[in-house]
């Protein structure tokens, strides 16, 4: 069921759009704002409330990497692993958030704080290589210091 | 040195909110637009000004405008659509427009608006962009506010609603028609063209997608003129240009400079030249999707006719700098990966040929690569060019990896004989 609240957000975005279904990835990040991620409950939820088939929104969903279809950790980290990046040292920051937080690209820390996924060019090439947590975006960053970016997010 | 797109812009500072930008001289391009001049007069300017587009395609902007059919016989709601999902890798320059200077973005998007009739605009933004959508949020709340947009804008008669799309991810999205089709809440696939947005795009209606910096010139085209525009250039085409470069250089930044100024200029004056202890060996000029150039074209000035010539484009205009201590094939290995993983998936060439391209180079770059492999790259290289796909996505892939194998050739054959990267 969706919430009162999620209803609303997503009414809000629906009005923007000629037809209810354009808000239907509006509608998806309502609902991963509101649980971390959609599950198929809640896909179903988002498909009859916008007059579409399950099958139609999920078509849609699994298409943008930032709308989730498994649970993920409390905080995710995307790693930008594009080319200025790549040149500046992204291997030295993946490699030492891998260790540290013992998993790999796609997968959730054992007590669910971190999921750890690449994402494409961050747009701060200037301040390669760069992370961002949970939408706050960590640039120049030094794979000795990241503990204490960590520490940030409980 | 005039710089129009970045003058209200101070590094570490808030943007001006609304009263600021009108101190600086805001809205009065589209005061004087809303007017003074028919959307007619407006398009007529931008083409005599002769703004390319930004974005990385370059097309004249007025041109692309004059495809919308007006008057009274027009369909509508007509469209405008802020093209703001930067996500070409090495591309850092609308960022700095949309969270520095949030009020240009949107006067400039009300100008373009009302040059084609729009009854709707759209800004598309990308979902990483955190900081620009606050401020864009803010900006478009005081805009309604105070009659910039909404009904009758400045008692002018003309209406236009404008919001804030914010996406959920993938580079195929800042593909015009894709966009379209992720705007109607689809999966972004390119559309066939024809039929043109111009004339049928968001649900069929006309519409204009415009990339960020190029909408972000047209206050000042209308302030102060086409002829003043061209001449800001040291080009043929007007206008200054929002450069950038990234890489092992002393000072990585963004920089607006008169479109035309040369490779070197931006390299050595600007970006500061090559950190200490590392030599230039090549760079992607305009991001991602274009061709290598090399120490020869240092002096090709950055615009679009000059980057064509010396064989590669100017695509965004933000470079990506390799040094020699950079493996070219890693490089390459990079770029065709990101490609395969974007790949919407909708045509065999991109969907099967970018995979195996980045098959191939992990191969060499893990020192089990063959001789043959490099003819196979070349041969993708041909499969993938414009004409046998839907969209410009894979003959953009195959840009770099082609003049990779010109300008570095002894680099992957070097791979294939010592079974190995010697840069690693």
């Amino acid at each position: 069921m969706l919430t009162e609240s999620e209803k609303k957000e997503i009414e809000a975005e629906a009005r923007h759009y000629a037809y209810k279904r354009a808000a239907c990835v509006d509608a998806l990040k309502v609902v991963q704002r509101h649980r971390g991620w959609v599950s198929d409950e809640s896909l179903r939820d988002v498909a009859e409330y916008l007059e579409m088939t399950p099958d139609e929104l999920d078509n849609v969903a699994t298409f943008y990497n930032l709308i989730f279809r498994k649970p993920v950790g409390k905080h995710v980290i995307l790693v930008c692993d594009s080319v200025s990046c790549w040149i500046m040292g992204y291997e030295r920051v993946r490699q030492r958030l891998s260790e540290r937080l013992g998993i790999g690209f796609g997968e959730t820390t054992a007590d669910e704080r971190f999921t750890l996924l690449p994402i494409v060019c961050l747009g701060t090439c200037d301040h390669a290589p760069a992370i961002m947590i949970d939408g706050d975006l960590c640039r120049d960053v030094d794979p000795e210091k990241l503990d204490a970016i960590l520490a940030q997010y409980r | 040195m005039e710089q129009p797109l970045t003058k209200n812009i101070r590094p570490g500072e808030p943007p001006l909110d609304l009263s600021g930008y009108e101190r600086a001289g805001g809205y009065q391009g589209l005061r004087q637009a809303l007017r003074q001049k028919t959307p007619k007069q407006v398009q007529e300017e931008v083409t005599q000004a002769n703004l390319r587009g930004r974005g990385g395609a370059g097309f004249p902007t007025g041109m692309k405008w004059s495809f919308v059919p007006m008057g009274d016989g027009a369909p509508h709601p007509k469209y405008l659509i802020v093209n703001a999902d930067e996500m070409e890798p090495g591309t850092f320059k609308d960022r700095l427009l949309l969270e520095g200077d949030p009020h240009l973005m949107i006067e400039s998007a009300i100008i373009a608006a009302y040059a084609i009739e729009a009854d709707i605009a759209y800004i598309f933004l990308r979902w990483e962009y955190k900081l620009a959508e606050q401020r864009l949020e803010k900006a478009i709340a005081e805009d309604y506010e105070h009659g910039y947009l909404g009904k009758n804008i400045l008692g002018s008669g003309y209406s236009l609603e404008l919001y804030l799309h914010v996406s959920a991810g993938r580079y195929i999205c800042g593909e015009e028609t894709a966009l379209l089709n992720s705007l109607e809440g689809k999966r972004a696939i390119p559309r066939a063209k024809p039929p043109f947005p111009q004339v049928s795009g968001l649900w069929g209606k006309p519409t204009i997608v415009n990339n960020v910096e190029t909408l972000c010139n047209l206050p000042h085209i209308i302030n102060n003129g086409a002829a003043w525009f061209k001449k800001l250039s040291r080009s043929g085409d007007g206008g200054t240009k929002l450069y950038g470069a990234s890489g092992k250089v002393k000072k990585p930044g963004v920089f607006e400079l008169p479109m035309g100024t040369t490779i070197r200029e931006i390299l050595e004056e600007h970006a500061g030249g090559m950190r200490d202890g590392c030599k230039f060996r090549g760079l992607l000029p305009g991001g991602a999707s274009t061709d290598f150039l090399t120490e020869e074209h240092l002096d090709v000035p950055m615009d679009y006719g000059s980057v064509e010539k010396a064989g590669s484009r100017l695509g965004t205009g933000t470079m990506i700098v390799l040094d020699d201590q950079t493996c070219p094939v890693g490089m390459v290995q990079n770029l065709e990966k990101f490609f395969a993983q974007e790949s919407c998936g909708w045509c065999t060439p991109c969907r099967d040929g970018l995979p195996w391209t980045a098959k191939i180079l992990s191969a060499l770059e893990d020192g089990r690569g063959e001789p043959r492999d490099l003819e196979r790259l070349a041969l993708h290289t041909r499969l993938l060019r414009p004409g046998n796909t839907f969209c410009a996505f894979a003959p953009g892939a195959a840009e770099p990896l082609q003049s990779a194998l010109k300008y570095f050739r002894e680099d992957f054959e070097n791979h294939i004989r010592d079974k190995r990267c010697a840069y690693s």
